[in-house]
């Protein structure tokens, strides 16, 4: 082999010891997001550097991976990272998700339903849901520390007071195992109720903010709100024009430059395990007809 | 220049994946492949040091294992971690004695800003049977019953004091030969028997 040879899964032993030390002290703390020595990665920040970390840290030969980037398996991001392991692990990847038993996504929860032998892995960008609202890592600390999490209510509620509703659609704080109000990655809020009492274990790695945390299995993850204003997901009024799914999360695509658009399910091994069991398009009929 | 062993990376891995599944889920036993080590260290301790100990990680040694030198010699010859004499100095205690060990406010707590700058004990016990405690918290779907002896007679009482430590506190991982099990700080007790 005239390649450079790379230890399993790319990362040295003693990164993949320090990160597994994170990633346990995180399991013990849920929601905490742990400090760890973040490494530079063979590609850019913002291209899941920290789920990338935390996969070849628990990454075994046995496993088999799924990447998927905003529910798509075939977007660049998920390819090239799916790459990336083939290369330097080996491992075996699919995009079913049933078949996988490490999952690293960027910004989406899969439909279909996780079990006990799964682990997903969240690209994070921003760890700290309280960055925007105080700058300083001394005081969100501290604010951890004390559970002082009024600030993030009185963002809540500047919502609520400017758009008469809860405006916040992606990135939707939670409350892990009534502790720490944690960042749950920019999923869109349709997803946040997954979270909670999941059989799966979530991992979350930061890689340009250095840090690690995660809800372990069967944990209580609530959305904030209020009692008048209590969470509610989100989801376009409409069915996938691919598979009629209703209870998928939709993208909404558009499709010429006369304004027509179409809404599709934005897990795509979703959509197609349901296309291949028969479910098919809604009647054309049913569809508003293109203008000219 | 010889290639790192691929072996060990494996190994590694796999010993690593049992505990991250035992401390996802408090109180279930997991069996992972030993280590060769002197004794009195169990196959699984030896293979939990060497998948996650190395220079960063200080080792606390209780008197059992302190009295055997050749622990001290095996642990810095395999992963280079430094032997403390302070257990609140201690990334990972190992106690041999589990009847003998320590009450946990002698180790490492973290802080209220960084609770997880805390220890970690690797506890050796002779079975997993005896007097159940019925757990719940992160990772038990609704009651886990957990057994391992022998055990101080105030163990629940501890394992209570460190729950009160929330999010501080240390996280306790129990071996037996090949078989491990781990509370992590965050399980509650329910029900004592």
């Amino acid at each position: 082999m005239t390649a450079p040879v790379y230890n399993f899964a790319y990362l040295d032993e003693q990164t993949k010891r320090m990160i597994r030390r994170a990633i346990l002290k995180a399991i013990a703390i849920p929601g905490y997001q742990v400090p760890f020595a973040s490494r530079e990665m063979p590609m850019p920040y913002g291209w899941g550097t920290g789920g990338v970390q935390v996969t070849a840290a628990i990454l075994g030969p046995q496993d088999v991976l799924k990447v998927i980037d905003q529910g798509s398996d075939d977007t660049t991001n998920a390819v090239s990272i799916r790459k990336f392991f083939t290369r330097t692990a080996g491992v075996r990847t699919t995009t079913a998700t049933l078949e996988a038993t490490v999952i690293q996504t960027r910004h989406r929860v899969p439909e279909a339903a996780l079990s006990a032998d799964q682990v997903l892995v969240y690209q994070v960008p921003i760890p700290e849901p309280l960055r925007f609202l105080e700058p300083r890592e001394t005081e969100t600390r501290r604010m951890h520390a004390l559970s002082e999490y009024g600030l993030m209510h009185v963002k809540l509620y500047e919502d609520i007071a400017r758009h008469g509703h809860i405006a916040t659609a992606y990135a939707y704080p939670v409350q892990v195992a009534s502790r720490y109000v944690m960042d749950p990655s920019p999923i869109p809020k349709f997803d946040n109720p997954k979270l909670s009492n999941c059989p799966a274990l979530q991992l979350f790695g930061a890689g340009r903010e250095k840090r690690i945390y995660a809800i372990p299995p069967y944990t209580r993850v609530t959305s904030l709100d209020f009692d008048d204003h209590p969470f509610e997901p989100y989801r376009h009024d409409a069915s996938c024009e691919l598979c009629a799914a209703t209870d998928s999360y939709l993208d909404e695509v558009i499709t010429d430059d006369q304004g027509n658009r179409m809404f599709v399910c934005s897990d795509t091994d979703y959509c197609e395990h349901r296309r291949a069991l028969g479910h098919g398009p809604i009647a054309a009929t049913q569809k508003e007809p293109a203008d000219g | 220049m010889s290639a790192p062993a691929f072996g060990m990376a494996f190994a590694s891995q796999a010993a690593f994946r049992a505990l991250m599944e035992c401390l996802s889920r408090p109180g279930e036993i997991r069996t992972l492949e030993g280590v060769g080590a002197p004794p009195p260290m169990a196959p699984a301790t030896a293979a939990l040091v060497r998948s996650l100990a190395d220079y960063e990680s200080p080792i606390w040694l209780d008197p059992a294992f302190a009295a055997a030198p050749a622990i001290a010699e095996w642990i810095k010859f395999h992963t280079g971690a430094p032997i403390v004499a302070a257990p609140d100095k201690a990334a990972f205690a190992l106690v041999a004695d589990s009847l003998a060990m320590p009450t946990f406010l002698k180790f490492a707590q973290g802080s209220e800003e960084y609770p997880d700058r805390s220890t970690t004990i690797i506890v050796q016990v002779e079975r997993f049977a005896g007097p159940a405690l019925t757990l719940q918290g992160p990772g038990i779907e609704t009651t886990r019953d957990f057994a391992a002896a022998p055990l101080p007679a105030d163990f629940a009482q501890r394992l209570r004091d460190n729950r009160e430590m929330f999010p501080r506190g240390v996280d306790l991982v129990f071996v037996t030969g090949q078989a491990i099990a781990a509370l992590p700080r965050s399980v509650r007790i329910v029900e004592e028997r």
